[in-house]
């Protein structure tokens, strides 16, 4: 399994793995921001953890498609579906290694991009809601790309599949950077968040490696 | 018997190709599937290997005994020869990949990217994720093509080295691989018309070409 999450991550760092594409498309989000709504830095503040959580949103769909498009243009998802580890552990690893290619960059450098934006406080939980909540976007995604997987141009589609799914982490991850950069407490949406979170790290590898199975088919 | 199929009936794209499909492969023993193209070759393979349900009657196999090798290798471009075995090697708790590097003349192009090598190579290279899968039943899915003669004779040796191992091999292929096996002709098998979506008369060889 761990083989796998290896592979994964190597082909992203590699040449045109895309690895690094969801986080300029992020900064590019972010600092296209500014010029459309003005410059009135009292705007910017209200705005910030809308915009960077919508950025990150956005960002972590720009490589769904690739999760097992390529595996199962290459042939290779047929080989892993009957290898000896259970297609929910691919659903799951695959996750990962989107995660810690996307996820993982976004969340660090959301911070810097706040600063962009005019926060003054609450940079932490900014950190702390992306690095919590960006891993249900790749599990979510990973899932809708296994719907999708079969189907020429699935991309467009796996994009309306997925981005309702994703509307209870925005408004969570949003509410925790908010309630953070206006000092209120943040232990209500954060251990929502969290809750999100961990059930579709539960539940979803489950349902993505039966979707592939259908899909395999 | 390291595999055996009872009455097999497959589809492909919700219609029935195959049916009543019994058969019994011994240990060291080669089962060459023969048959014009379209027939279903390709569906009874992936329905041995577990990528599809069967539409009725069963395969009786060890679980985790057979090793599939599909048209396409599976091979990742931007990793080296090396790299896409280990990673095979690895999944499947294999041992080391030198002896499957040499049973296919690669180790000379251990370390080259598999999206520089050429269609021969590649095939060579996923034929050799075979020997790091420490399998006994290879079910392969037309292994030849794209290989000139000296790398089908490799290919030869190696399931030869397999069966007498004890291991067993059901390839699918149009051509002679150089030694006796056993042969069996899928086109006996074939769904008949009315099972095949209820076609009078309509069921022409262009009709299912388009779906196999």
């Amino acid at each position: 399994m761990i083989r796998l999450f290896l592979r994964d991550l190597t082909l992203a760092i590699r040449a045109g793995g895309g690895f690094g594409l969801g986080l300029a498309f992020f900064l590019i989000v972010v600092v296209l921001v500014p010029f459309g709504v003005g410059p009135e830095s009292q705007t910017l503040r209200t705005i910030a953890p809308g915009v960077l959580w919508i950025g990150a949103l956005l960002a972590c769909l720009l490589s769904l498609d690739r999760i097992f498009q390529l595996d199962f243009e290459d042939g290779s998802l047929d080989l892993l579906a009957t290898a000896p580890i259970p297609l929910e552990a691919v659903a799951g690893m695959k996750a990962a290694a989107h995660w810690m290619t996307t996820g993982l960059p976004l969340t660090l450098a959301a911070p810097a991009l706040g600063i962009l934006l005019n926060m003054e406080q609450g940079f932490g939980w900014l950190t702390l809601s992306l690095a919590v909540g960006t891993p249900a976007l790749s599990m979510i995604g990973a899932f809708g790309a296994a719907l999708t997987v079969g189907l020429k141009r699935g991309g467009l589609l796996l994009s309306l599949l997925v981005l309702p799914l994703y509307v209870p982490t925005l408004i969570f991850g949003a509410e925790v950077v908010r309630r953070g950069a206006e000092g209120l407490a943040v232990g209500t949406p954060l251990a929502l968040l969290a809750g999100i979170t961990l059930g579709t790290l539960a539940l979803l590898p489950f349902a993505a490696a039966a979707a592939l199975r259908v899909n395999l088919r | 018997m390291v595999l055996k199929t009872h009455d097999l009936a497959c589809t492909r794209g919700g219609i029935p190709v195959l049916a009543g499909v019994s058969f019994a492969l011994a240990p060291g023993e080669v089962l060459l599937l023969r048959g014009p193209n379209g027939i279903g070759k390709t569906t009874l393979l992936r329905t041995i290997a577990g990528l599809q349900p069967p539409l009725a009657g069963s395969v009786d196999c060890a679980p985790d005994a057979i090793a599939y090798g599909a048209h396409a290798d599976g091979l990742k471009a931007t990793l080296s020869v090396a790299e896409n075995l280990s990673f095979w090697a690895g999944i499947y708790g294999g041992t080391g990949i030198a002896p499957a590097l040499a049973a296919f003349n690669l180790e000379k192009l251990r370390d080259r990217a598999a999206q520089n090598l050429s269609a021969g190579q590649k095939r060579r290279l996923g034929l050799a994720r075979l020997l790091v899968t420490g399998r006994p039943v290879w079910a392969l899915d037309e292994p030849t093509v794209s290989l000139d003669v000296a790398s089908v004779a490799l290919f030869a040796d190696a399931v030869r080295a397999h069966c007498e191992a004890g291991g067993a091999a059901l390839i699918a292929t149009h051509i002679d691989l150089g030694f006796k096996a056993r042969e069996l002709d899928v086109a006996q098998f074939r769904a008949s018309e009315t099972a095949a979506g209820g076609f009078d008369g309509g069921f022409d060889s262009g009709f299912d070409e388009a779906f196999l």
